[in-house]
């Protein structure tokens, strides 16, 4: 930590002093006129700086930075076409909760409004889709300003910030005074004190359920609550179905782990919501993808929902016992009193279902000899011994990695969830590496998602970071041509795409490249990447036209779903093949 | 149905914009908004009579509570527990020969008369919404030519406790703008 200089200090110098306060160690950002005063200050400061090639990527490394550490992601970026560039990681941040302070510079503030040279009212176009903005226009106002984005980035339900500095604002002189600039408006909106009627009432509704089902949320994570989930799970007998970003936030190999639930989550799972007496949603917000149809959305079912979020609660599921507050304090006040149970006749009614089902079984798979993502994803979990940090791209990757690769550690799923956010994955896994070097790393990116933002391939270059890179070319915008051929009759527009040769590619970048065609190969191809030094990146070109299995359409009521057709032998096994 | 919200906010500028467009964002139907200095220099205070479900009203109050600029929201209803009360400008015509009867009308509204012209009078009525659509309604038939409503400001019945003092607005001076 720099020690203030007594008397004044630019501007420029407060905005690094506040975040060398705030505890941050690393930037992501891009230069430009602006935010040229800050640049300038910065190298008084010990705080690293990673210059990406797009803004929109500096806001998915500090997000995946984020998602990887627990911490606050940072970004700086400059003014008009810098600042326009960070709205789509804002967006994907805000929408999976990601805590994240984006600093932009702005014109002079007697250029404000004019339509000044790179001008753009950045505070009003973030609005919708961050926590809260600030415009700066007075150097003493930035340590406040600062301080209250931090407070306001993690608390609560956490999300991204922005904080917009005018380059006079940087350029002029005031004193730090740190105390005086202590944040306190994030406080007004605490939870209120534990409501002991609907604890209760909670407590009610499952000692008496027969049927009762945990959905485990995004929250879990987010509130530090594994243990807490875990132990009332193991406690009352309850089997846990897991959200796209709750995977990793409770383990997947724990015996009462039933999966992922949802549009592409296990039938069994989707049964048993279906046919549960009582969900217990933790942490987690109904989105469409996990409810499907809502006026048949688990018809059987009383409802606990505990969301931090208020606003989240009675939504779009109405409940029947509703608390807003931290997920870890309610189950710590719940814990001592739920009775233990045992639930075994409704354990093995799921367990027979899963027998049915194939899912999960790659046996299942044609067998061709070809190469099929699924293999991928599985083989990928068996030879990182599912102890690797993946990051996702948006797509049949994403939704094939969700399935196949079963995360126990916490914080090691990362995945655009509530955006679908195509490009994410290569930035996000370059943060995530820089938050937790000692962590393998991989991507997990289709063809299509990653030429949206491989530039960074030269950032983790120039940074020295290695990730390691899996891309399944199936040579098509996967996920969309999948809704083509199911719901559009197979007219396959703008959905085939090209991609350059991704090993000539990896050379040209400096790093690590190699292809793999066959299963054969596979293992020594993600060996000789996880042995390199540096960036690998591995091409694995599938089966073209696979696709995602089982599917709840979108609308459709959630026990609707639509199996992998059979090929040969169905035999479904319940069991890992290898 | 009507819900009746009042929002105490920062005195900030865009705070009106962050609370409207939540309302749009969210898709709730805003039937007033009307802001307002309070008796604290540095807390406005609005009012927003919005048309919608029970549901929908509280859910909507907390998203008004997740916004940093807000102190403090109370859910009214329009009944007779609370104050509602809304402002109309009503220029209707009246000729020399129905002046009288809508004289009267006045009279009966308790409303009062603040322009003549030679065909068309200037009403101006306060008083609940019902009241204010009551008049409005009545007055119909003689041909309303302009009508302007402040929307409603509404305010509990009986004593309250103030607004929360503790938690002040960020300032420092001129105060870095929650834009
Ligand atoms: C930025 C962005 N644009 C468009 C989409 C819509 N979309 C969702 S999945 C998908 C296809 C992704 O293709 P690819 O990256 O090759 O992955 P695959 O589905 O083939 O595994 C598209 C276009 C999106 N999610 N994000
Ligand atoms: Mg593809």
């Amino acid at each position: 930590m720099s020690i203030a200089p007594a008397g004044p200090q630019t501007g420029a110098q407060l905005i690094w002093e506040s975040l060398t306060r705030e505890g941050v160690d690393i930037v992501f950002g891009y230069p430009g006129g602006a935010i040229l005063p800050t640049y300038d200050a910065m190298t008084e400061y010990t705080i690293r700086h990673v210059l990406v090639r797009h803004e929109q990527s500096a806001v998915h490394m500090a997000d995946g930075y984020a998602r990887a550490s627990g911490r606050v992601g940072v970004v700086v970026a400059t003014s008009g076409p810098g600042a326009t560039n960070l709205v789509t990681g804002l967006a994907t941040a805000m929408l999976d909760s990601t805590p994240l302070v984006a600093i932009t510079g702005q014109v002079g503030s007697g250029l404000l409004g004019t339509d000044a040279f790179q001008e753009v009212d950045i505070t009003g176009i973030t609005r919708p889709v961050t926590k809260h903005t600030y415009l700066v226009t007075r150097a003493e106002d930035i340590v406040p300003a600062i301080r209250e984005a931090f407070a306001v980035a993690r608390s609560g339900r956490p999300g991204p910030v922005l904080v917009d500095i005018t380059k006079d604002a940087q350029q002029s002189r005031a004193t730090l005074d740190w105390e005086a600039a202590a944040p306190q408006r994030h406080l007004r909106h605490l939870p209120a004190p534990l409501d002991q009627i609907a604890l209760a009432q909670a407590l009610d509704l499952i000692r008496s359920a027969k049927r009762p089902i945990i959905l485990a949320g995004h929250g879990i994570q987010l509130s530090g609550a594994r243990a807490e989930v875990l132990a009332l799970a193991e406690r009352a007998d309850i089997p846990f179905a897991i959200t796209l970003l709750g995977l990793g936030a409770v383990p997947a190999t724990h015996p009462l782990s039933l999966g992922m639930m949802g549009m592409h989550g296990e039938s069994w799972v989707n049964r048993a919501i279906q046919e549960a007496d009582l969900l217990l949603a933790l942490g987690m917000r109904f989105d469409d993808r996990v409810t499907g149809k809502l006026k048949e959305y688990a018809p059987h079912a009383k409802k606990i929902h505990i969301d931090i979020d208020a606003s989240e609660l009675n939504k779009l599921v109405p409940v029947d016992v509703a608390i807003a507050a931290d997920l870890g304090d309610v189950l710590r006040a719940l814990l001592p009193q739920v009775p233990v149970a045992d639930r075994s006749e409704w354990l093995g009614s799921i367990r027979e279902w899963k027998g049915d089902s194939a899912v999960r079984d790659i046996k299942n798979l044609p067998d061709d000899g070809h190469l099929y993502a699924a293999h991928v994803m599985h083989d990928l979990w068996r030879l990182t011994k599912g102890e690797a940090v993946v990051v996702t791209d948006v797509g049949q990757h994403q939704m094939w990695e969700a399935q196949y690769y079963k995360h126990d550690g916490e914080r090691s799923l990362i995945t655009s969830g509530g955006a679908g956010t195509m490009g994410f994955a290569l930035p996000a896994a370059i943060g995530a590496k820089l938050a937790r070097p000692e962590a393998e790393v991989w991507v997990v990116a289709g063809d299509g998602g990653f030429q949206m933002t491989f530039a960074e391939l030269m950032t983790a270059v120039q940074e020295d970071v290695k990730v390691n890179i899996a891309i399944i070319n199936n040579g098509y915008l996967g996920m969309v041509r999948q809704w083509q051929a199911l719901f559009y009759e197979g007219r396959y527009a703008a959905t085939p795409i090209l991609s350059p040769d991704f090993v000539k590619l990896a050379d040209a970048f400096g790093v690590h490249g190699q292809r793999v065609e066959a299963r054969s190969e596979l293992a020594t191809a993600v060996e000789a990447a996880r042995t390199v030094k540096g960036t690998a990146l591995i091409e694995f070109k599938v089966e073209q036209e696979d696709s995602v299995y089982p599917m709840v359409p979108a609308g459709a009521a959630l026990h609707d779903m639509i199996r992998r057709p059979a090929p040969s032998v169905l035999a479904e096994t319940g069991q890992d093949p290898v | 149905m009507s819900h009746v919200l009042v929002v105490y906010t920062d005195d900030e500028p865009g705070v009106l914009t962050r609370v409207a467009s939540l309302f749009r964002r969210r898709g709730f139907n805003i039937h007033s908004l009307t802001v307002g200095p309070t008796e604290r220099p540095d807390v406005s205070r609005m009012t927003v009579v919005v048309d919608t479900d029970e549901a929908t009203a509280r859910r909507a109050v907390e998203h008004l509570r997740k916004l940093v600029n807000v102190l403090e929201v109370q859910q009214l209803g329009i009944g007779r527990a609370n104050v509602v009360r809304d402002l109309a400008l009503i220029r209707v015509n009246a000729g020399p020969t129905r002046r009288s009867e809508v004289l009267q009308l006045v009279e009966v509204f308790r409303a009062n008369v603040v322009d003549i012209a030679d065909d068309s009078l200037v009403i101006e009525c306060t008083g609940s919404l019902g009241k204010i659509e009551a008049l409005v309604d009545t007055l119909r038939p003689f041909g309303i030519i302009e009508l302007g409503r402040t929307g409603a400001v509404a305010m509990a019945r009986g004593t309250r406790t103030p607004v929360k003092a503790a938690i002040a607005p960020l300032r420092t001076g001129g105060g870095a703008m929650s834009v």
